[in-house]
């Protein structure tokens, strides 16, 4: 299903000269959600062309930015069309619209609306400027939420690849290379492995403001910990499917739940480029480190003594 | 919610701001507040680098390295062998 809207200037209700001009990404959901507050109201739409992405990664870009906003003022004839010279543009186009440089260009003067479609119309009606609240992002549960499906969807293949690599592993026992290994052991690992990555892109976003730490490869870190602590508690995996029992794991859940968490930084509405690259400088060595040796450890432990064939 | 602090590449001149305010009216976490028609750096380190300030402050008066805080786009960047990256153009050196 294609989500992109054909970029350009419509109307909604019975617009003239007079009505106001919304700026939009041509994201369908973007589109969709300006609509959404329009009822009852007459006015100018104009999409630009920012590949089908969102208004903030579009600005983020540069696609919903100057030159795409000059570009189809242009095109549209739009100066034929209103008799003045504002564009709203939402409040997070900002980091790719320069408003003097759009203002020099065209000659419309952007004026930036509130964060959210929904104070929209608050918003056109009242006496101007947004108030402080309308421009605010906010990142509350549900919000973190929502975002939980990108994480699983996203990262989902590579997890099943790192299952499956346990999985193989499993075969090797004390006489060389054994499938039986593969189903009992094997399985048993990449189940651990799964739900690890399952539970820390679940759990990680939903807890996010109560793990300790800033950096979210700690946050991360931390809920591997608890649940590597549950499963030794539990005692499983046990000694029977590598001889060192919960050991690699207490390595391998960390340092995988950390990597999981840390992804989800690019999810949020509040991380820097900065902090970002400070936190992985520390944790993706170490991520590295613990998913390599905790694979080594649980390897050695099946020619050891795990996993009885058969 | 915060985030790492003391890391922000965010840099304000105070003396080339000509109160105008938008940067306080742009920043999506409130890190600028006008204070008698100049604007002041409230909260720097709830900067998460947008470059929405810079970029809308015609006089120039800020400067911030601009990017996308995401681990994953950072690793595919390396990856590619360029800088930090969604899969489309990333951060860039924003200001006003």
């Amino acid at each position: 299903m294609d989500y992109r809207v054909s970029p350009g200037l419509y109307a909604a209700g019975n617009p003239d000269a007079g009505s106001p001009v919304l700026v939009s990404a041509n994201y369908k959901m973007s589109f969709d959600r300006l609509r959404d507050v329009l009822p009852k109201r007459s006015a100018w739409i104009l999409v630009l062309d920012t590949n089908g992405i969102n208004v903030w990664c579009a600005a983020g870009e540069g696609t919903f930015g100057t030159e795409e906003i000059v570009r189809r003022v242009s095109e549209t004839g739009l100066e034929r069309i209103v008799s003045h010279r504002t564009l709203v543009v939402p409040q997070l186009g900002a980091p790719g619209v320069s408003a003097h440089e759009v203002r020099a260009q065209c000659g419309f003067r952007v004026e930036y609306g509130p964060v959210r479609a929904a104070d929209l119309p608050a918003f056109l009606d009242g006496c101007g400027p947004a108030s402080a609240e309308m421009r605010q992002v906010r990142f509350d549960a549900r919000d973190r939420a929502v975002l939980i499906p990108v994480e699983l969807v996203g990262e989902g293949k590579h997890a099943l690849l790192l299952a499956a690599a346990f999985a193989l592993a499993g075969g090797f026992g004390p006489s060389g290379y054994s499938l039986a290994g593969v189903r009992t052991a094997g399985l048993g690992a990449s189940a651990v492995v799964l739900g690890s990555f399952v539970g820390a892109a679940v759990l990680g976003p939903l807890l996010l403001p109560w793990l300790p730490g800033r950096a979210f490869s700690v946050k991360g870190a931390v809920l591997g910990l608890l649940f590597a602590a549950g499963l030794a508690v539990a005692g499983a995996p046990g000694p029977a499917d590598s001889w060192l029992g919960p050991v690699p794991w207490a390595l391998i859940v960390p340092a995988l739940s950390s990597f999981v968490v840390m992804l989800f930084t690019g999810a949020t509405t509040f991380t820097s480029l900065s902090g970002v690259l400070r936190e992985m400088r520390f944790a993706v060595p170490l991520q590295i480190a613990g998913v390599v040796a905790g694979f080594g450890l649980w390897v050695a432990g099946r020619f050891v003594g795990g996993g009885i064939p058969g | 919610m915060r985030y790492i602090e003391g890391v922000t590449t965010l840099a304000f001149d105070p003396g080339r701001c000509n109160g105008c305010g938008m940067c306080a009216k742009v920043c999506p976490h409130a890190v600028f507040r006008m204070e008698e028609r100049r604007a002041v750096l409230a909260d720097r380190d709830a900067c998460m680098e947008c470059g929405a300030c810079a970029r809308n402050c015609e006089p120039g008066a800020i400067r911030v390295r601009a990017g996308v805080g995401c681990a994953g786009g950072v690793l595919a960047g390396l990856l590619a062998g360029t800088g930090p990256t969604c899969g489309c153009s990333g951060g860039s050196d924003a200001r006003g």
